[in-house]
């Protein structure tokens, strides 16, 4: 028989399913929480110096290791602000848990000292949420939480638990268990059949992989049959990683910031295999100009991705690497040497550029540099503007969970507190963040944090003193009328790093720039890179939002751009 | 290639577009947020619904007509993956749960 609190109940639990990082910030209302997680001897707590930081860190934990991981945060206003790293979990589907606390029961719906509906406006952005009302359903919500986020498609899950409840003591004889559900499978061995028909039969297939290859641990799966079939493949952002970008089918990322040759070789085919991918807008244009003349099998776990935007000839509902073994014996072993030669083809007359690929003060040229200095076990997080899409573009990806970036919601912000996650849970890896001007000021605070748990992350702060993504659709859709886009005030970003007490320096005013980034970044321990560039240096092609992916503008072979 | 077929409801809806839902679900304060949430966030129309607790309030049915262009396949598909909702029926939009109601909503 044990007897506790509920705020040790959620402990224990959260000890006995190998939680051993939290990261959060206290206030009154989880005070109790924290009173139990200081009596821990196994979780290390992380405090963060803004909500959204600790939400982003334990999705750095949770994207670089592929478990789920928990957040910490107060009523009201620790609720509110941690919000935005939830939504961000939502659409990448990433298995988190957040646990809010909240104002007494007897105060709810009295607009108490920081109470809000964090249980209402976690809603829609959470994968399922719950608001507990006894200390005993603790014993049950938490391990539905861990089921809910990992099972299917991952997501967030968030729990608001009133401080009376994490207050009230409670008896029970035994822990419990994870509970366990069978995989979702619908489909049959003749629609696996058929789909195997239809690859055999194709002239010109694609294979199209998302996230979900690398939720599934499914990278093996696919390259296989990749490779037995002599499938060209095509990834998402988030998709990046699952298989190495110099394997001879790869054709990178394909949509919004592809190479040319990677979309106009996928509007050739005639048959489109998508796995654990959902046909997202930056991924496929103008949906309705996407491939029209392909046949498409789709193949995800979740059910409501199946026809959302484009319908499917065949339709696989289950785990994307199961699926992909079962295919495999009835796949032909195939060369395509007709397909491959036109493919080739379009990649000699339509390369992707990368200009300033050999001067490390140049974005292409920088990213470069890094991937040639570290291996391919460190973790590239980045934030979000034009130095993500370089990074895309750019940076040889060549393992799952590989690269961290922030997909479906876009959130400037992400990249230093998830790279800080990542280096909690990989202390022996190099992690590199590329940031921009922009997105690093929004979570700037994360930089004690990082400071403080000494993670050995490379912060590499691209300075085009601007929005630049925005400024580059001012430049491209809005006839340069450039508007609040360019800052006025120009941050010292090494100053302000050194005041965090981190080390720093700026690359341009090294005589050696080579020499001391190597230097920078084999050195153990948290350090600032500054990097000047240009307004002007932009990410190309482009295909203008909304339009057909092959309305590229830019990054032509034999053009000026 | 054989032309692509459509998921089949069963009963073929009567009338395109509309139809009548009957959900089974955990009672809890929260659950009606979580159908109306999904309905707001996905731009659903539903123009009816009704709910009671059954089984001595351990569940609740919840019964709701839609009006959604075309898009009957996916909120069933979506309701499914609620995880409170244990069970998704589908009725005809002439089911007589609605139209038993229509006295109770005469405007005078
Ligand atoms: C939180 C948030 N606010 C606004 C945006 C819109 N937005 C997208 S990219 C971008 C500019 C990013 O600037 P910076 O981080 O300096 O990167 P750059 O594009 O210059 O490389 C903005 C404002 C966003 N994605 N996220």
């Amino acid at each position: 028989m044990y007897k506790m609190n509920g705020a040790q109940v959620i402990i224990k639990i959260l000890e006995r399913y190998g939680i051993d990082i939290i990261a959060g910030i206290p206030g009154g209302s989880n005070l109790p929480l924290y009173d139990a997680l200081s009596q821990s001897t196994t979780i290390r707590h992380i405090l963060a110096r803004h909500e959204q930081g600790a939400g982003f860190i334990a999705q750095g934990i949770a994207r670089s290791s592929g478990k789920p991981a928990v957040c910490f945060a107060t009523s009201g206003p620790g609720a509110t602000n941690i919000l935005t790293a939830i939504a961000d979990a939502k659409l990448d589907s990433i298995p988190i848990i957040c646990i809010t606390g909240q104002v007494p029961q007897a105060m709810i719906g009295t607009d108490a000292f920081q109470e809000v509906d964090t249980y209402g406006m976690s809603i829609p952005i959470t994968k399922h949420n719950f608001l507990v009302r006894t200390a005993k359903e603790i014993l049950t919500v938490i391990p539905d939480a861990f089921r809910i986020a990992t099972e299917g498609r991952p997501g967030p899950v968030l729990i608001d638990i009133p401080k009376d409840v994490q207050l009230e003591l409670v008896e029970f004889d035994n822990w419990p268990e994870v509970p366990r559900r069978p995989i979702l499978k619908s489909y049959k061995d003749k629609d696996i059949q058929q789909a195997a028909t239809m690859i055999n039969a194709a002239d010109r297939p694609i294979l199209y992989l998302g996230g979900g290859i690398i939720h599934a641990n499914a990278s093996g799966a696919a390259t296989r049959l990749a490779e037995k079939n002599a499938l060209p493949v095509t990834m998402t952002l988030l998709g990046l990683g699952s298989m190495p970008s110099d394997h001879p089918l790869t054709l990178g990322m394909l949509g919004m910031h592809a190479a040319r040759y990677t979309n106009l070789a996928i509007e050739e085919c005639d048959l489109l295999i998508v796995a654990g991918a959902r046909f997202d807008d930056r991924a496929t244009g103008k949906i309705s100009e996407f491939c029209p003349a392909a046949n498409v099998i789709h193949i995800d776990i979740d059910p409501g991705e199946i026809d959302k935007l484009r319908t499917a000839h065949v339709k696989l509902v289950g785990d994307v690497g199961m699926i992909l073994d079962e295919l495999l014996p009835f796949v032909k072993q195939r060369k395509r040497n007709e397909w491959l030669t036109r493919i080739k083809t379009l990649r000699d007359e339509h390369p992707f550029l990368s200009p300033g690929a050999h001067d490390p003060l140049m974005p292409y040229g920088l990213i470069r540099q890094i991937a040639d200095i570290v291996d391919d076990s460190a973790i590239i997080a980045t934030d979000v503007g034009k130095h993500q899409m370089w990074v895309a573009q750019a940076y040889p990806f060549r393992r799952p969970r590989q690269l961290l970036t922030s997909g479906g919601l876009g959130t400037m912000g992400f990249g230093l507190p998830a790279a800080i996650g990542a280096s909690l849970a990989h202390p022996q890896r190099t992690v590199v963040c590329f940031s921009g001007d922009g997105s690093i000021l929004m979570n700037i605070q994360e930089l004690a944090t990082a400071v403080e748990q000494k993670v050995n992350l490379k912060l590499v702060i691209l300075n085009n003193t601007s929005l630049g993504l925005v400024r580059q659709q001012q430049d491209l859709f809005f006839g340069k009328r450039y508007f609040a886009c360019e800052y006025q005030n120009h941050v010292d970003f090494v100053t302000i790093a050194k005041g965090f007490g981190m080390k720093a320096f700026d690359l341009s005013e090294s005589v050696t720039p080579v020499a001391a980034l190597r230097q920078a970044i084999l050195a153990e321990g948290p350090c600032l890179i500054h990097v000047p560039i240009k307004r002007n240096e932009e990410v190309y092609p482009i295909v203008p939002p909304g339009a057909s992916n092959k309305e590229m503008i830019g990054g032509e072979k034999n053009a000026a751009n | 290639m054989p032309p692509i077929e459509p998921v089949k409801l069963s009963p073929a809806p009567d009338k395109p577009n509309k139809a009548v839902l009957e959900l089974t679900v955990n009672n809890h304060p929260g659950v009606m947020s979580h159908i109306c949430s999904l309905f707001s966030h996905r731009v659903y129309n539903m123009d009816g619904i009704l709910c009671m607790p059954v089984k001595d309030g351990q569940m609740s049915k919840i019964w709701i007509r839609i009006n959604g262009n075309g898009q009957l396949e996916q909120i069933v598909k979506q309701l499914q993956k609620l995880e409170d909702v244990h069970a998704v029926r589908y009725h005809n939009a002439g089911h007589e749960i609605f139209i038993a109601l229509e006295d109770s909503f005469k405007v005078i």
